[in-house]
């Protein structure tokens, strides 16, 4: 250890000071938001019907908590977008695998995809629960349907921009294009399957809340508009943090679910 | 002794939407049993369609390729390991696309590491190796699967010239060693001259053979680094300068 240098200790004492005061900085940023936001409808300066405060949102939360109500809302929702994110997964490789053995079928459906792609998938929820009903699955669907055309246009493009000459060293070794596929593409697509996974994570969410919004009984998007429609901000503004801290799990656990990949591969 | 390749009159176009390049034209050639023999040329001269077309990559759109002893090794220019498996993995990958792992072929994979200073390295991944151990990997990975033929398209051209002369070296050995018939397609004249024993040098494109060169150096001599300081190398090296650039 006495082979480090001074400037190296004063380098490594200024990082360690650097993380420090952004993690402070963010902890008291966090701290002064909730601290303002509690006293300013303590003291009357805005209006605590309107906009509630922390402890009666937390008063809120632990009377959802004693009641159970809470967890059926919660689970609904973080089923509805787990089911919806892994059929997003699963659709998008099997899509972008069958676009890439078929370069005249990705040339036909591309202009399909880009256009499906940048519609507002909002616009197609009353649609879909017109065609499919007010259940569920129709939540699922409306999820689904945020992430799915972008997650296979992502997976495709990955898959086009392989090396074309690791494919070549596949064709040499006198392998198939099924051979080429699993050990090359797949495997060097990796990196961009998780990265986009990290992205429907969210987006699934985001259709999930629209869907229930729309057509649901329970769920956290149900939650929210029916409360606003009764005007208890509590339970509104209560919903939104549970959503922010759900969004923060599900990408939390994709990224273990990388770190755990790159330790073991 | 039988030939182990043929080429009949090979001649091959590229066609793209704005119009069609000929590549090769009425090209020949026949390779024996244990020859190493380079091919030079022009760069752009259609040098790796050649290859291509030699190892069935695509299909000359006329003359025949004829092939005894269909085991083809085909070197490309860079190695092309793959990242995400260790060097073990990386040798047996043509193993494994051909289904042939079997305990015997696992031994002759650790066997051939050991062989080429590679044992330590075995669990390694590739992005621990230098450029040099890279290309030797790439080298195991097609000798293990026993090649009648190997192709190598440039094998050498991604290593800084330092590397280059000491795994050519290693590389040209090995191959002398193993006995194995080899085609090196190269730009590089030195290259050609100081591992093969017959230069065969192509036209301007479309490809065609416009002379094959014999090559020999005295037994003493005959490794690929020991060539380059004969007296031989040199005239070897103008003569053939001198054939690529006669129309000049």
């Amino acid at each position: 250890m006495n082979n480090i240098s001074q400037n190296q200790l004063l380098f490594l004492k200024k990082q360690r000071q650097h993380r420090r005061i952004v993690s402070f900085s963010r902890l008291f940023l966090f701290i002064a938001f909730l601290m303002t936001w509690e006293l300013a409808s303590f003291f009357g300066l805005i209006d605590s019907f309107i906009f509630s405060s922390p402890s009666q949102v937390l008063l809120c939360f632990w009377k959802m908590v004693l009641d159970k109500s809470i967890f059926l809302h919660i689970g609904v929702t973080l089923y509805e977008t787990i089911i919806s994110f892994v059929l997003v997964t699963i659709f998008s490789i099997l899509f972008a695998t069958i676009l890439w053995f078929s370069r005249k079928l990705l040339e036909i459906t591309e202009p399909f995809l880009v256009v499906l792609n940048s519609l507002p998938k909002s616009a197609l929820a009353p649609l879909l629960i017109v065609w499919l009903g007010a259940t569920p699955t129709t939540i699922i669907v409306a999820g689904m349907s945020v992430a799915l055309f972008g997650s296979i246009l992502n997976m495709t493009t990955s898959f086009q921009e392989v090396d074309p000459d690791k494919i070549k060293l596949i064709y040499t070794l006198r392998g198939t294009k099924l051979q080429a596929l699993t050990k090359v593409v797949i495997p060097s697509s990796i990196p961009a399957i998780v990265s986009n996974m990290k992205v429907n994570i969210g987006l699934c969410l985001v259709g999930v809340i629209i869907g229930e919004f729309l057509a649901a009984r329970n769920g956290l998007g149900y939650l929210i508009i029916y409360s606003s429609q009764v005007f208890k901000l509590d339970w509104l503004l209560m919903s939104i943090v549970i959503l922010c801290v759900l969004a923060m799990g599900l990408y939390a656990l994709i990224n273990l679910v990388e770190k755990l990949y790159q330790k073991y591969f | 002794m039988e030939n182990i390749l043929e080429l009949q009159d090979i001649s091959h176009s590229y066609h793209g939407t704005d119009g069609e390049t000929q590549a090769l034209s009425h090209l020949s050639l026949s390779l024996k049993q244990g020859d190493f023999v380079s091919i030079v040329g022009p760069s752009g001269c259609g040098k790796s369609t050649l290859l291509s077309i030699i190892s069935g990559l695509i299909p000359p759109e006329y003359g025949k390729v004829i092939l005894h002893g269909s085991h083809i090794g085909y070197m490309l220019q860079k190695d092309h390991l793959l990242e995400w498996r260790n060097v073990y993995r990386n040798i047996i990958l043509g193993l494994e696309i051909q289904h042939k792992i079997t305990d015997g072929t696992r031994g002759n994979a650790h066997g051939l590491l050991e062989q080429y200073g590679l044992a330590d390295f075995t669990n390694a991944k590739p992005s621990e190796l230098s450029g040099g151990m890279r290309q030797r990997v790439a080298l195991i990975r097609t000798l293990i699967l026993e090649p009648d033929l190997l192709l190598l398209d440039e094998p050498f051209s991604a290593l800084d010239y330092q590397t280059r002369l000491s795994v050519g070296d290693d590389i040209g050995q090995i191959i002398r060693k193993e006995n194995k018939t080899a085609i090196l397609v190269t730009h590089d004249l030195a290259e050609a001259i100081s591992l093969a024993d017959r230069v065969i040098v192509l036209t301007e494109r479309p490809a065609s053979v416009k002379t094959i060169v014999p090559i020999s150096f005295p037994a003493e001599k005959n490794t690929p680094l020991l060539r380059r300081n004969t007296p031989e190398f040199n005239e070897y090296f103008h003569n053939i300068w001198k054939e690529l650039h006669v129309d000049e």
